[in-house]
């Protein structure tokens, strides 16, 4: 016995373990906060098991069953079953379509019977980090060429695609995380600067009136031709990708925008997004209200991103106190205990405790970074990469959500908000990295 | 693609094996950083500079519930409580809670029936929302708060929530503690730096107006917290930033409440007023205004129905008749022209005037004289004499010094303004009235500018267009009692604690008469004397008592269908007593009933004996009580009022064919059916249940089931 637990100990890392536990303990007592009645009796409904924070614990309890089981098992393991689980996840999401039952709006949940639902989508993000590394660990596979580069880009995109399909846009938001991985893995820097470039033009496109910004563009791209006038002389490519960038540029504001905005997205969603920049979406223009008119949303409400500023806000520098927080105790903030769970604690913990629990996270991030970087397989540190994208992608999304800085979309904080498949999945996706990190001696392939 | 292939050339000098690209993880770390930095800074910008979301956070959440402090009380001269509270019970639902109770059992508790519980239900809903508790019935009588208490288990989102409610324990003298009630917008406007909300009650009439800053008490304030769906949700911080209600302080009143009732008694079904006075202090012993009501009708759950009833009633039973109407004195004001006459020297106690019927100085025969004869100033006070005051008047204002009548009335007229007449006397009620003294610029308008004392004459005997309200009357007793000084009247002597606003200040200052001497007073006291002795109030002696009165009759008139019509005589009568040490004046009216000798000089007769001794003494007396109760007195105008209104009332009721009548002929028949009907059904349904019997005039005897049942106590 004695033997074996060695075993298991062996080569795991201990930091991630215990900031892991913190951060599962810290969500337990978030989610009591968010439940907490005075003068209820804690012990006797904590012992009932009717409330969140007990559940929560329960869950805790199977991840702990769930982890060690991962951590005896064989790394091998992982690389062998790589490619067949996310083809399973595939079928498991392609599935959706087809016995998928309805919860809150977006059919992706597949019923387990007993109340419990499964979210492919949610188990997808650990077969899409296996297969990507799988594929990228592979002999044959030369990341610098554009078709290993297009099948990585497919691997990562069609779970997101899918989703989007089930209308799950936060969850394929998720997957886009990938490319941080890929980037690693010599995805060229250009793609990153291209999507910046991007996501600045599209914002611009929301704040700046149309005409103006092309007028802009185009100055920019008189003064670039100006100043790179000699090299034009020289190289007459290069007008040619000037005037390209231009029309592209131009394209997008005039007209991909609009279209993604009046055609793709619902309109409570571009009303969404407007409103992160002040502005008020026209839901008059939306297609989908056009088709369906009970679609138009009943007014622009910021309810929810108000009350969460409220209640984050309220803290101050210091907070108010544990179980103290008034917007928490009245109930002001909807989905407090699981999309919002970051209120609770920004409102009872202030600057101070926000600060030191994203310093958390950011430790635990670094950490999961410099295990991968000292990973000899390939397929390891691909893995790990993915993992600290997909943490990383989840903290961001949800904390810039809570504090106004993202439009809100149903993504939860890893291992603090409520929700069984939430803990499950994160404790999955670190756990099978802490395994493969204790063989990062092995080769794996 | 042209332009990747653009990228992937400038960025070209990556184009190592993956495994190479480990600078990429600073990079990525990088982001990482700079993505923490960039919420860390939101943070700061929300959590340290932004004070504004606390604020709106305490607007959420924040509930400022105001505790009600228990207004004061009122006690009387012997520290009776008069004015005082009740605990009582409202039901109070919250209908979210209410699933799956029996209705049925729980109507029937309450006497309603199924239909209504739902109406009232869904009106909660729509009002308050169904999660937060409402009153469903309020001020619930003992009876029904005993059945329901028993039972309230049963009913799971029903609770029963004490209030604090006025009550009047002795069911009198509701004209002068007067009724709180719930401000309205013009009370708020008027009141704005007070603090008062939407929802507050406050004094509206009588002592609860004007001692209002007292009774009232410092609400307290609870900060509570409360959810989204405004729950209440327990305290906020612990209850450090609430504040502690401080209950109202009480006040000592002058008030002899068993006088109050034995003159509420003895004015039934009449239409006046009693005031009596402690000459020494200026403490008001009893303020008599009737019809008056009780009090306890104004507070319990019947409020609304009773006000309605009492206010369209055409005796006005609201209506604090002592301070707000103003009647000529008639010849209670005679006592006053003696003391001017002989304080100016025109006339002294052996001055004699023969009147033959009627005085002719002014060659008109007017006033005409009751009781001829020759008298001395003694027998002319107490026979009331006309031709002798007409005379003393005269000499008074035509005095050569003065030059004009003019200057001579300014003269008088301040004598009279020095004993209370003419200006509110600042008794500590509201809405009191200033009464009258006609001023030489009032009859210059009328008369020219060289008018004659003849033109006035009336005015010698009270008649005139000098009027005073009964206070004023009352307090013209007390200073001839005092013999040249007053205390400004007043209800209350004391309050708990200090008189902290200086409410009192002005009632222990003395206000002396213009310079009239002790002889002076000695001679008209004489003459008061000889109204009980012999003259027109010995029909009512107060056995061994020395009571000094003066009796008055008063002719009046009334505008009907737009006439002045003359009405039967007001009765007047203003005395005080004991001679040698006053302890009491007292001034009573009673409208429209004759001679002042016939009612209301033994009305005041009887009050200074319960007074003086403590109880009215003898069968004789005691059988006065009782008749003089009895007797209706209602005048003849507003019982035509009366009879019109309840004509309308039946006509609604039950449609008649043929319209109601206007004529005449129909009303005076109307009149003494109503006179002999309201008399005796109402005090003999009155007198079984309660202490005292009151004034109900203004309560219909088909109310009398209901207002019972309302009663909370007793």
């Amino acid at each position: 016995m004695n033997a074996r637990n060695n075993n298991i100990s062996q080569g795991i890392d201990i930091t991630v373990i215990l900031l892991y536990a913190i951060l599962v303990s810290i969500g337990v007592l978030c989610i009591f906060m968010v439940e907490y009645k005075p003068g209820v009796d804690v012990f006797s409904s904590f012992i009932g098991g009717k409330t969140n924070y007990s559940k929560q614990i329960f869950f805790a309890g199977i991840c702990i069953v769930l982890a060690t089981f991962i951590l005896l098992a064989d790394s091998k393991l992982f690389t062998a079953f790589a490619n067949l689980m996310y083809a399973f996840g595939i079928l498991l999401m392609l599935a959706t379509f087809a016995i998928g039952t309805s919860v809150h709006g977006s059919k992706s949940w597949i019923p387990l019977g007993g109340g419990f639902n499964l979210q492919p989508a949610e188990l997808c993000k650990i077969f899409t980090a296996l297969a990507l590394a799988k594929f990228l660990s592979r002999q044959e596979t030369d990341f610098s060429k554009l078709k290993s580069q297009l099948i990585g880009g497919a691997i990562a995109l069609l779970p997101a695609i899918l989703s989007t399909a089930q209308h799950e846009l936060g969850l394929a938001l998720v997957y886009l995380c990938f490319f941080i991985v890929m980037y690693r893995e010599g995805l060229p820097p250009g793609l990153l600067i291209v999507g910046f470039s991007f996501a600045v033009l599209v914002v611009a496109t929301l704040l700046v009136n149309p005409n103006i910004l092309a007028i802009a563009l185009t100055v920019i791209a008189a003064i670039t031709i100006y100043i790179l006038r000699r090299q034009i002389k020289r190289q007459k490519k290069l007008l040619t990708i000037i005037v390209g960038v231009w029309i592209i540029c131009v394209g997008v504001q005039r007209f991909a925008v609009p279209y993604i905005f009046n055609n793709a997205f619902e309109c409570y969603q571009s009303t969404r997004i407007y409103s992160m920049v002040g502005k008020e979406y026209d839901c008059s223009k939306n297609h989908h209200v056009a088709k369906d008119p009970s679609k138009k949303p009943k007014k622009t409400d910021d309810y929810n991103v108000r009350q969460s500023k409220i209640a984050i806000g309220s803290g101050g520098v210091i907070g108010r106190g544990f179980l103290k927080g008034t917007q928490t105790r009245g109930k002001y903030v909807p989905e407090q205990h699981t999309d919002f769970i970051f209120t609770s604690l920004g409102e009872a913990f202030g600057f101070v405790g926000c600060f030191a629990f994203l310093g958390l996270y950011l430790l635990l991030l670094f950490r999961i970074v410099r295990i991968a970087e000292r990973q000899r397989s390939t397929f390891s540190r691909v893995y790990a990469y993915g993992v600290a994208s997909i943490l990383f992608f989840h903290i961001t999304v949800n904390v810039c959500m809570t504090i106004g800085l993202f439009p809100i979309i149903g993504i939860p904080l890893p291992l603090i908000s409520y929700g069984g498949s939430s803990l499950l999945t994160f404790t999955i996706l670190i756990f099978i990295l802490l395994r493969l990190d204790a063989d990062r001696q092995m080769v794996l392939r | 693609m042209y332009c990747y292939k653009y990228f992937t050339l400038i960025t070209s000098y990556s184009h190592f094996m993956p495994v190479y690209n480990q600078s990429r993880s600073r990079v990525i770390q990088i982001i990482f950083v700079i993505v923490f930095i960039i919420i860390i800074g939101q943070l700061i910008n929300l959590q340290v500079f932004s004070s504004k979301f606390r604020i709106d956070a305490d607007r959420n959440a924040m509930y400022r519930k105001v505790i009600y402090p228990d207004r004061g009380i009122i006690y009387d001269r012997k520290k009776r409580a008069v004015l005082e509270n009740i605990k009582m019970f409202d039901l109070i639902v919250t209908p979210a809670d209410t699933k799956g109770i029996d209705t049925l059992d729980l109507c029937n508790l309450l006497g309603i029936d199924t239909a209504t519980y739902k109406k009232r239900i869904r009106d909660i809903n729509i009002k308050n929302t169904s999660v937060k508790p409402s009153v469903f019935e309020p001020l619930l009588t003992p009876e029904m708060y005993a059945r329901l208490n028993e039972n309230i288990y049963k009913f799971p989102g029903f609770v029963l929530q004490e209030r604090s409610v006025r009550s009047y324990p002795f069911n009198a003298a509701a004209s002068l503690l007067g009724y709180i009630a719930e401000v309205d917008t013009s009370f708020l406007r008027k009141h704005k730096e007070e603090g008062y909300e939407q929802g507050d009650y406050a004094g509206y009439t009588g002592l609860e107006r004007s001692y209002e800053k007292v009774l009232m008490g410092q609400r307290g304030v609870k900060i509570l917290i409360r959810d989204k769906l405004s729950r209440l949700q327990g305290s906020y911080g612990n209850g450090i930033y609430d504040t502690a209600a401080v209950a109202g302080k009480s006040l000592y009143s002058s008030i002899d409440v068993e006088l109050q009732q034995l003159g509420e008694k003895l004015m039934t079904n009449k239409v006046g007023s009693i005031v009596a006075i402690n000459p020494k202090t200026g403490g008001i012993l009893c303020m008599i205004s009737a019809p008056t009501y009780n009090p306890n009708y104004l507070t319990g759950n019947q409020r609304r129905k009773h006000f309605g009833e009492m206010f369209t009633d055409p005796r006005k039973p609201l209506y604090n008749r002592t301070i707000t109407s103003r009647y000529s004195p008639g010849s209670t004001f005679k006592t006053l022209v003696g003391i001017i006459g002989l304080a100016e020297g025109v006339i002294d106690e052996r001055f004699t005037v023969s009147c033959s019927g009627a005085y002719y100085g002014c060659g008109t025969g007017k006033p005409k004289c009751l009781d001829p004869g020759t008298f001395q100033l003694t027998g002319a006070i107490a026979h009331s004499c006309n031709t002798y005051f007409a005379t003393v008047f005269r000499r008074t204002l035509d005095q050569p010094q003065f030059g004009s009548a003019d200057s001579g009335l300014a003269v008088f007229n301040q004598y009279a303004s020095s004993f209370g007449l003419g200006s509110k006397l600042g008794v500590d009620l509201p809405s009191e009235n200033r009464g009258n003294l006609p001023t030489p610029k009032y009859y210059r308008k009328i008369f020219g500018p060289r008018w004659q004392t003849c033109n006035i004459m009336s005015n010698a005997i009270g008649q005139g267009e000098v009027q005073t309200t009964i206070v004023q009357l009352a307090n013209v007793m007390s200073t001839i009692a005092n013999k040249g000084y007053y205390y400004t009247p007043h209800l209350i002597d004391s309050i708990e604690g200090g008189d902290e606003y200086g409410l009192l200040e002005k009632f222990t200052e003395k206000h002396y008469t213009k310079g009239v001497a002790d002889t002076v007073f000695d001679a008209v006291q004489d003459g008061m004397q000889g109204v009980m002795d012999y003259g027109t109030g010995a029909g009512f002696k107060v056995p061994g008592v020395v009571v000094c009165g003066k009796t008055g009759t008063v002719e009046n008139y009334a505008k009907v269908n737009g006439k002045q019509e003359k009405q039967a005589n007001h009765s007047f009568f203003g005395a005080f007593a004991p001679r040698d040490n006053p302890k009491i004046a007292i001034a009573v009216i009673c409208e429209n009933a004759g001679f002042g000798a016939t009612y209301s000089g033994p009305i005041a007769s009887l009050m200074i004996e319960k007074y003086l001794k403590d109880s009215v003494a003898g069968k004789e007396r005691q059988d006065k009580i009782e008749s003089m109760a009895k007797t209706s007195l209602i005048p003849k105008l507003m019982r035509i009022e009366i009879a019109r209104m309840d004509s309308i009332k039946r006509a609604k009721e039950k449609p008649v064919i043929e319209p109601v009548e206007e004529d005449s002929t129909d009303k005076e028949e109307a009149v003494p059916l109503q006179q002999e009907a309201a008399p005796s059904s109402v005090p003999s349904k009155d007198s079984g249940n309660r202490k005292t019997v009151n004034t109900s005039a203004a309560i219909l005897p088909d109310e009398k089931k209901t207002i019972k049942q309302a009663k909370p106590n007793n």
